[in-house]
């Protein structure tokens, strides 16, 4: 005993050394460009909110100023704020279910799954940006465009609507594709989460007096599916709060009338047109606190309790 | 040998006399396997349409284009556009052609960067183990639950730094070290039998050749899955060009098809811009169609447990 503890004590920081040298060798190169591009950054676009900083001249600090006018002074931001949160509001969610029933439907039918999951996937694996050039012309304003021209033709509507330029109609445009492609987040893996449950579950279940396929899902399930819903969940938010290119793509940028202008339009704006960092480090400091904050919640709410 | 025959023919219905039953529920589907093929066949149209649309204005000839009123189902589909997209140099100096050469260089780099460097630190992290793994591990989680538009700005004084504004490194370095692919394949790693690995060591082999040789074809349905969504997610990035890049040389398909369309915004019925529309949506859903087995098989280990 008295022999072995000082060896332990002096091969110390060597044993520590060998214990994880390879460990740290492998993750060396991921762990220096994440710190780089993804960890560092976040406090420094934390620090540089907090200054007045035009890439010329170095950082002045600036205290709260900067969120200070954003929610006093800057309409522009509270218009890309409100934006933001009525598309997340509306398409994250629906997102979300759209994907959990989807998958839940098809592991229930019988054939054709790959076709359907390949067809209800597929939106998601497009380009906002060079799926618009398509959305422009059935949502274009004129009698030529696909949309306006079956309205008209049914009688709903006399006049063509002015889809992508009339403020009223801007952001309800945008929520449709939006959901269009956002339908897929967590999709796959909703399905691989469903695929994965073991039938004996069921079986159990009917055993324990489960009627339906709705009581099924309620107790066996989603209860089964946290880890993966929870997953789902985190990139709806991130990519719901994340809105800018479909519609800059749609609605041309500025947009009429901000009606389409988004929190990450208002920060590439800040910082890529007017280079005004400091400034455009706070709009994004709200995006990060926001997505952040709801990921949090979501952890809490779909917490493992096994 | 009739005996035999008998008795087993007997004995066959008599044990599937209950799966036989299903079966025969099977060949005449119930009420809820119709319901559930018709919300599928609704969904199918509402995912497919635009894509449907997309195709056909690729393939439609001009006057077909610009007919009124307007034309869903192309009647005489043509290649003209593609070979007009392909071989004219009227919209701008720069050929089509570079623009596909620049996605596709750029996508395939930050794909295999990607995957060296997330599989080699989520294996790491997982068989080496190193002090600190878990609160390594969970930084990463966290970092799923924000965007990459957050850590824009000082992103780009670093590439800005290192003197690579306006060029291909821009668009990959930043996206080597994604939290979302090093997520999944350190899900992925946990199941590696780590008897095989073992055993390996004992014989001798090096760590690097243990890794290369014996875990990463083990990882593969983890890795090409990361390569299936780094590359649509690459592919189809508008943010980072538009960020990044100003010189038309260099601008990615996204961005270059937004130039070719006449800006956001902006409705284009040329047939080059359908052609450009297609020749971009379309990789991503091929890449995805052929590996969706290797997909579904990774996306099972997808959930995050809190």
């Amino acid at each position: 005993m008295t022999v072995i503890t000082p060896k332990k004590r002096v091969g110390g920081l060597q044993e520590w050394l060998r214990r994880n040298a390879v460990g740290y060798a492998f993750l060396a190169p991921f762990l220096i460009l994440f710190s780089i591009f993804v960890i560092v950054p976040v406090a420094v676009a934390m620090y540089y909110s907090l200054t007045n900083y035009n890439m010329i001249q170095s950082p002045d600090f600036v205290g709260l100023n900067n969120y200070a006018q954003l929610i006093l002074d800057d309409d522009v931001f509270l218009t890309s704020l409100s934006n933001t949160l009525v598309l997340a509001v509306v398409t994250g969610p629906l997102g979300y279910f759209a994907s959990f029933l989807m998958a839940w439907i098809i592991t229930l039918v019988k054939k054709g799954r790959g076709f359907f999951s390949l067809a209800f996937y597929a939106p998601s694996l497009t380009s906002g940006v060079a799926m618009s050039t398509i959305w422009l012309i059935l949502f274009s304003g004129d009698r030529y465009g696909y949309i306006n021209n079956f309205l008209l033709r049914i009688g709903v509507i006399v006049e063509p609507i002015l889809w992508t330029k009339d403020a009223d109609y801007v952001l309800p445009v945008i929520m449709i594709i939006s959901v269009w492609m956002s339908m897929g987040n967590g999709f796959l893996s909703f399905l691989a989460g469903f695929q994965n449950i073991d039938p004996s579950m069921y079986e159990a279940g009917r055993v324990d007096g489960i009627k339906n396929k709705w009581q099924e899902l309620r107790f066996i399930t989603i209860p089964l599916m946290k880890p993966q819903m929870l997953f789902g969940a985190i990139n709806s938010i991130v990519g719901a709060f994340a809105v800018f290119d479909v519609a800059t793509a749609v609605a041309g940028m500025p947009s009429p009338n901000y009606s389409a202008h988004t929190i990450v339009a208002h920060l590439y704006d800040y910082a890529f047109t007017r280079f005004n960092m400091g400034y455009a480090s706070a709009v994004a400091m709200v995006l990060f606190l926001i997505t952040f904050v709801l990921g949090r919640v979501c952890m809490r709410l779909f917490r493992d309790e096994t | 040998m009739t005996a035999l025959k008998l008795g087993r023919k007997q004995k066959h219905p008599l044990p599937s006399l209950k799966i036989g039953k299903n079966r025969y529920r099977l060949h005449r589907p119930s009420f809820s396997q119709i319901m559930l093929y018709l919300f599928l066949a609704v969904m199918v149209i509402f995912c497919g349409l635009p894509l449907f649309a997309m195709v056909c204005r690729a393939l439609m000839p001009l006057d077909e284009l610009y007919l009124y009123p307007p034309r869903l189902i192309v009647q005489k589909p043509t290649l003209r556009n593609f070979s007009d997209l392909l071989t004219s140099l009227s919209s701008s100096t720069v050929p089509f052609t570079r623009y596909i050469f620049n996605s596709l260089f750029t996508t395939v780099v930050t794909v295999v960067a990607s995957i060296m460097v997330c599989c080699l630190g989520a294996y790491g992290l997982v068989k080496h183990k190193p002090a600190g793994a878990n609160a390594i591990f969970a930084i990463v989680v966290a970092a799923l639950s924000f965007s990459t538009h957050v850590t824009t700005i000082p992103n780009y004084l670093v590439v800005n730094e290192l003197g690579l504004v306006n060029s291909y490194l821009a668009l990959i370095i930043p996206k080597i070290a994604v939290a979302y692919n090093f997520f999944l394949v350190k899900q992925f790693c946990e199941q590696l039998p780590d008897s095989i690995l073992e055993a390996a060591r004992i014989d001798g082999a090096k760590e690097l050749y243990i890794f290369w040789k014996i875990a990463m074809p083990l990882l593969k349905p983890a890795w090409t899955t990361l390569a299936v969504f780094s590359f649509v997610n690459n592919w189809n990035d508008y943010f980072s060009p538009l960020v990044y890049i100003q010189s038309d040389a260099l601008k990615t398909l996204p961005l270059a098809l937004q130039t070719l369309q006449g800006g956001a915004g902006v409705v284009a019925r040329s047939g080059t811009v359908g052609a450009a529309t297609f020749l971009t949506t379309l990789p991503s859903i091929i890449v995805f169609a052929i590996m969706r087995g290797k997909v579904m098989e990774t996306m099972s280990y997808s959930g995050i447990k809190s």
